[in-house]
């Protein structure tokens, strides 16, 4: 029985495993190989070719404006996901209620509902045409908000009672008390921000029109429009979208965990 | 706080409150809310290019009920969510029950089966196409050594349509495992025990006792599986761009399109405003059905 179960799980794990591996293959093989269908399961010659191919294309660039642009939009969200979340955890507010609500509303919202208009906004805004186009528009996600209510209320009340009555104001509690004890929380915060943000798509598709302001995913997009069916190339460009959001995620697992787990305990 | 909340302190603390909220609602304020107010707006107008529109009432609406290619995208979209719902929620139960258990090498299971949430919807959509081409893909190339008939992923509707319900599924189980796992893992395990000295079965304790307990599981994952198919965006435009016809066409996609691609906007902007409400509808409907009490957290 044990037996059984190690090799579902080794079976289920090669199918979900084996696409990522084929990327990596087909990136490391030669444009012959790939037009002729050649490949093999195992190849046996391994070349660097489409990578000098990609090489032609900004890339530097590209890369250098995700880890800018996702590095803004985490550290921005972290900061006023946690803000928000101690105001909903410790303090009792008229408009607490519908704000809360209104939050949760704007997770379901999907973009293409206002894409027009967000776009006519930032344009009049005079951000079109900068890095804030996206920064700004992804940075208030509520979705770390509702971790941070939850994580904050759970500090033991005694310790920012007492730290209010030698008169420290909630400010001080926050930045002396709250923030240090949620480091952890920190950690998953700016952690789902940043996938999210070096992941995402739809909105920095329509926001960022020049070339120079690509993100690696728009930039992906654009080079599988020039090398069409020549895969090993934008495979070659997949993995360098990839491979820095794989590895942190690998590295820091437990952070994207506990984030992914969180959202589902309500 | 100190028992009697006088009206000043509790108008200080508000004031508190509303300073600390002020980047969240300054930013969901002017880049969520205010072009939702817009994008009703701009829905009730003619609009050709960007240039500002005139009303003409509700006839984008009126123009939606003849659209073949709306109803086709709205029909799309329901048929993606019923098939992604219910399969990728079962194969991540099933996944999770298999790491649940005694397993050698359950952390390294874990982290390849959670890896895919790690990959973005293009790269994914991508491999997705590098492994489904109809010439050259792996997948036809082993149907074919199998004696099999290739199958035409891209030039075939249906075929196109169930390669973008696979390569989201291969996209979305990790987080269903992961949810499942998280909730199998709090489970007390004393009631399974309980459950297999009254002599009850795996099939029996698991239909009987796990999964009415993973109920919470459950239910989150229903409304997180149906919103996300409502707003599967990346892994269809990159794919199959709708295409081919309007075989995979969605309603985001849809949207894009007559907003982006033709410049239609105050059409494009009515059949946001249709998804909007389409989803808060069902948001609404399970918001109900899940309050079994507990109003917050």
């Amino acid at each position: 029985m044990k037996a059984l179960r190690v090799v579902a799980a080794t079976l289920v794990s090669a199918v979900v495993a084996f696409p990522l591996y084929w990327m990596v293959v087909v990136a490391l093989s030669s444009r012959r190989e790939l037009a002729a269908g050649r490949l093999r399961l195992w190849p046996r010659h391994l070349t660097t070719d489409n990578f000098h191919r990609v090489a032609q294309f900004p890339v530097g660039t590209w890369f250098g404006n995700s880890v800018a642009i996702a590095l803004t939009v985490a550290v921005v969200t972290v900061l006023c996901n946690m803000l928000a979340g101690y105001a909903f955890a410790q303090l009792r507010f008229r408009g607490s209620g519908v704000l809360f609500v209104l939050g949760l509303g704007t997770l379901v919202l999907p973009v293409q509902v206002i894409m027009v208009a967000l776009f006519r906004l930032v344009t009049g805004l005079g951000l079109y045409g900068s890095y804030w186009a996206v920064i700004l528009p992804t940075s208030g996600s509520a979705f770390g908000m509702f971790l941070a209510r939850q994580s904050i209320r759970g500090i033991p009340r005694d310790l920012m009672d007492a730290a209010r009555l030698d008169g420290a104001d909630h400010w001080r509690v926050f930045w002396r008390i709250v923030v240090p004890l949620s480091k952890p929380l920190l950690a998953v915060l700016f952690f789902m921000s940043l996938l999210q943000s070096w992941n995402d798509f739809a909105w920095p598709l329509i926001a960022l029109k020049q070339n120079e302001l690509y993100t690696l995913p728009i930039g992906l997009l654009y080079l599988q429009g020039q090398f069409g069916p020549d895969y090993g190339a934008t495979m070659a460009f997949a993995l360098i979208d990839v491979v820095p959001m794989v590895v942190v995620f690998l590295v820091f697992q437990r952070y994207f965990v506990q984030g992914f787990a969180r959202s589902g305990l309500r | 706080m100190s028992g009697a909340a006088l009206p000043r302190a509790r108008s200080a603390e508000t004031r508190t409150a509303y300073a600390f909220l002020s980047p969240t609602v300054l930013l969901l304020g002017l880049f969520v809310f205010v072009p939702l107010g817009w994008a009703l707006l701009i829905s009730l107008q003619h609009t050709n290019g960007f240039g500002e529109g005139g009303f003409v009432g509700l006839r984008n609406y009126g123009r939606l009920l003849t659209d073949a290619r709306f109803w086709r995208a709205a029909a799309n979209t329901v048929l993606f969510t019923v098939l992604v719902t219910p399969l990728s929620m079962l194969l991540g139960l099933g996944v999770a029950l298999l790491l649940d258990s005694a397993l050698p090498l359950r952390a390294l299971f874990r982290s390849v089966l959670i890896l895919p949430m790690a990959v973005s919807g293009v790269a994914t959509a991508l491999t997705g196409l590098l492994v489904f081409d109809q010439d050259r893909g792996i997948v036809n190339a082993g149907l074919r050594s199998l004696g099999l008939h290739a199958v035409h992923w891209q030039s075939g509707g249906v075929a196109a349509f169930v390669s973008v319900v696979v390569v989201t599924l291969w996209w979305r189980v990790g987080f269903n495992m992961l949810i499942y796992l998280t909730g199998l893992q709090a489970l007390d395990p004393l009631l399974q025990e309980a459950a297999a000295l009254d002599g009850a079965g795996w099939w029996q304790r698991l239909r009987h006792v796990t999964v009415p307990l993973l109920a919470p599981s459950t239910g989150f994952l229903v409304v997180i599986n149906v919103i996300y198919s409502f707003q599967v965006f990346d892994i269809v435009f990159v794919m199959t761009g709708g295409g081919p016809g309007d075989a995979t066409s969605v309603l985001v996609t849809y949207a894009y399109e007559t907003g982006f691609s033709q410049r239609d906007q105050g059409y494009g902007a009515a059949i946001g405003v249709v998804l909007l409400v389409l989803t808060l509808a069902f948001t609404a409907v399970q918001w109900r059905a899940s309050r079994g009490g507990d109003v917050e957290s």
